[in-house]
């Protein structure tokens, strides 16, 4: 069973968070281990295992990015692994240079301000995303995830820039 | 070395201990522990005869026998201090570089682990003791007490752990909790505790912040709550940052004026608890005036002391600081920021301290909430999850991993299986595979961390898979699960796919406390207990060995063909007389024949593994011990 199909959701990228989170709510009061303390070890073991299930589906779908991997992965794109070499040159170049502007930001206004633009960038390509997969152009969706990827990584390597520039102010 | 627990699949659990007794919240805590008890939703902690809450997380082993818990025990520091430990949560699951000198003195004659057990053991009251013990010690104490005042017996209790306590601290804690006579319902975080205890008093809706800051544990945990849900979003700590740091700090300083003055002091044990015991009651001291004095004696030669609340706040000022760096960590970790809150819940003793306050209130710019007394706020809660667990309730708490669990992969380097504040239970895998051609073996090693490298993270578990069939590097495919039940707590799996065999391995970590550790520690809370200890420790040891007969007999019907007719023979006397001893009342000779017929069925279930292995693996080479991430 998909992780859509197992919180009876519609699989699209477009999620309704609320509607996510009140089907989580409402499938964990059902199967969580604490609803199963004296039950038979066997109903236990099951709850225990359903509640798992939820949480793997809540926990890929919850967030925009990882909901977008794991719905290229159903559509049968495929994807380099984490941490390979990337094969997009116009990527290499856009990574390089933010990674320079993130190295010369010495104030937390300008880590901030790059962080920012990532955030756009990230909300910007998911959007664009959305009709890729409409057209199930499976070349192009891999190329925006490999984007997506990138930025996500940049936005954490901003926020590790942030703490040690707060750190070293204080 | 670390002891692994290899599991039969399915095994019989133990059955729940007295169906229908009372089950009640008990805050196990460094300094200060609280047993409660809830009724219709409404949680109240347990007094003793003079009405007094707290106990002291103090035990003391006497010279003149017996053990004492609380203030007994801590009326003792002065005159028996070999024989008192306090602050002993701080050990849980730890080994002796986990401890803290004061002027070069540890507080307490260590023993490093032995053997199969690498948690420290501390030399008291001339034994060397398990942490496990000691703390079980206390908790035997608690359900005295709620014994007393409930007028019924206790059996059950849903156990309060920092958030942050790793997979060794909570098995450590149900260790003890089971040498105490307790099922332990659920493990709970303290924060999330401390919520439920909150928002089931207001009906407060959003996101809410637990800061809790006891004697030895800082945990911070951000919550939503939402119409009888309580979702835990992320959570981080520090296991070994508290009140008694405060402590230490202040006595250290003591120390030295000394020094200054000219005593030549010989610093022991006594002189570091007498000067850690006068730190902690003038730090108490400067929560609500501004200076405060004490006198301190060593072997015999006093002095005097004094320390102003500015002074102690620019002392402990980086603690504070440390906690509001994890704080603002983990906001970023859920994707929050310090306005997004709409309270903040203070949790803890330390949390008195007037500089904390101050802190936190300007992190999050709002006031904090402490209606509650901060050192009764987790076992309340706690009490309400007992409640909600044994008599049903709509409150439902949705918790998650404080820590990223992983494998160590090629060069060291730590692959992350189960991330920190992943949604508890949680059920994640990974493949593996090999490395080199024809390699045949694949060591499996499990940690706990954050860090990138091995070596920084903490070791849970290793255990090898043996047998891999002669592929070419990179053909194989083994399969690594990682399971966290609803209390935290770890299982491992591995299994070679290739071949579609589901033989699996599963491995419990099982930290410091050997079998043997337990029996000891079960024994010598018999030699004092009463007849009801008695008969439940009988009880216990029946069921113990029922569910070794039956492991016994699944793997018989299955794999009984591995036997020989002679050692299926002695096999099956070594159960008849496991089954005689049953029928009676000892429960030494249970243990004896249940352990016997263990060592009989060892070759047994170590040719069961072989074998299921090399199914699971058929035509094989050796080669190295060498894994890496597949792709």
């Amino acid at each position: 069973m998909d992780h859509f199909a197992r919180l009876g959701l519609p699989a699209a990228l477009d999620l309704d968070a609320a509607a996510l989170d009140r089907v989580y709510f409402a499938l964990q009061r059902q199967w969580h281990p604490d609803r199963f303390v004296s039950r038979p070890p066997d109903e236990r073991a099951r709850a225990s295992a359903e509640a798992a299930s939820l949480n793997e589906a809540y926990r890929t779908l919850k967030d925009p990015l990882s909901r977008a991997f794991y719905m290229a992965g159903m559509a049968g794109v495929d994807l380099p692994g984490d941490g390979k070499t990337i094969d997009d040159p116009d990527l290499l170049m856009e990574a390089m240079e933010a990674r320079e502007a993130l190295h010369d930001a010495d104030t937390l206004d300008a880590v901030d301000k790059l962080a920012a633009e990532a955030r756009q960038d990230v909300q910007k390509a998911l959007a664009e995303l959305a009709s890729l997969f409409l057209a199930n152009d499976r070349g192009a969706i891999r190329k925006a995830l490999l984007r997506l990827r990138y930025l996500d990584k940049f936005a954490e390597e901003a926020r590790a820039r942030r703490m040690n520039i707060d750190r070293s102010n204080a | 070395m670390t002891l692994l627990e290899i599991h039969e699949p399915g095994e019989t659990p133990l059955p729940h201990a007295g169906e229908g007794s009372l089950a009640v919240g008990i805050d196990l805590g460094t300094t200060n522990s609280v047993v409660a008890i809830a009724r219709d939703g409404t949680p109240a902690a347990l007094h003793d005869e003079t009405g007094m809450a707290l106990v002291p997380s103090v035990v003391a082993y006497p010279d003149a026998g017996g053990v004492l818990v609380g203030d007994e025990a801590r009326a003792l520091v002065s005159s028996e201090p070999r024989n008192v430990v306090a602050s002993i949560k701080r050990l849980m699951g730890r080994g002796a570089a986990d401890l803290h000198a004061v002027a070069g003195v540890l507080p307490y004659e260590v023993e490093p682990g032995t053997g199969e057990t690498d948690m420290v053991k501390l030399r008291i009251g001339g034994r060397a003791r398990s942490p496990v013990e000691i703390s079980a010690e206390i908790l035997k104490a608690l359900r005295a007490r709620a014994e007393a005042a409930l007028e019924k017996p206790v059996e059950r209790a849903v156990i309060t752990v920092p958030a942050y306590f790793d997979d060794a601290a909570r098995t450590a804690t149900r260790d003890a909790a089971r040498v105490a006579g307790l099922e332990v319902l659920r493990l709970v975080n303290e924060p999330t505790a401390a919520a439920l205890a909150y928002g089931l008093d207001k009906g407060s809706e959003g996101l809410y912040a637990v800061y809790d800051l006891g004697g030895g544990t800082f945990d911070f945990s951000l919550l939503r709550l939402e119409k009888g849900v309580f979702q835990v979003l992320a959570t981080g700590g520090d296991t070994a940052l508290g009140g008694d740091d405060f402590d230490r700090t202040i006595a250290e300083r003591m120390l030295d004026e000394r020094k200054r003055d000219g005593l030549a002091d010989q610093i022991d044990e006594t002189a570091v608890k007498a000067a850690l015991s006068l730190s902690r009651h003038m730090k108490e001291q400067l929560s609500d005036r501004d200076q405060t004095s004490g006198r301190l004696e060593v072997a015999g030669v006093p002095s005097f002391h004094t320390l102003t609340r500015e002074e102690f706040d620019a002392m402990v000022e980086t603690y504070v600081a440390r906690t509001l760096e994890i704080s603002r960590s983990v906001l970023a970790d859920a994707g929050m920021v310090a306005a997004d809150i709409e309270g903040v819940v203070l949790v803890g003793g330390s949390t008195r301290v007037p500089l904390v306050r101050t802190k936190v209130a300007g992190m999050i710019g709002k006031p904090p909430l402490t209606d509650i007394d901060p050192d009764e706020v987790v076992a309340l809660g706690a009490a309400l999850q007992a409640e909600a667990l044994t008599g049903g309730g709509d409150t439902l708490l949705l918790d998650v991993t404080p820590l990223s669990l992983g494998l160590e992969t090629m060069g060291g380097i730590v692959e992350k299986i189960v991330p920190r504040n992943t949604p508890i239970p949680a059920q994640l895998a990974q493949d593996f595979t090999t490395y080199q051609d024809g390699q045949s073996a694949m060591s499996i090693h499990v940690v706990q961390g954050e860090r990138e490298m091995v070596a920084d993270c903490r070791s849970l578990a290793r255990f090898e898979l043996l047998g891999i069939p002669a592929m070419t590097a990179g053909a194989a495919r083994i399969r690594v699960s990682f399971a966290v039940d609803a209390d935290g707590l770890l299982t491992v799996a591995a299994e070679e796919r290739t071949t579609g065999v589901a033989q699996r391995i599963e491995v419990k970590p099982s930290y410091g406390l050997s079998h043997e550790d337990m029996a000891d520690m079960l024994y010598d809370s018999m030699d004092n207990a009463e007849v009801d200890m008695n008969l439940r420790l009988l009880t216990e040891a029946r069921v113990e060995a029922r569910r070794g007969i039956l492991a016994l007999e699944a793997a018989l019907a299955k794999d009984g063909k591995l036997l020989s007719g002679d050692e299926r023979a002695a096999i099956d006397a070594g159960r008849v007389r496991l089954e005689t001893a049953m029928d009676g009342e000892s429960r030494d000779e249970i243990n004896a024949a249940a352990e016997a017929l263990e060592t009989l069925s060892k070759p047994f279930a170590e040719r069961r593994m072989d074998r299921g292995i090399r199914e699971a693996l058929s035509g094989m080479s050796m080669g190295d011990l060498e894994s890496r991430v597949g792709e």
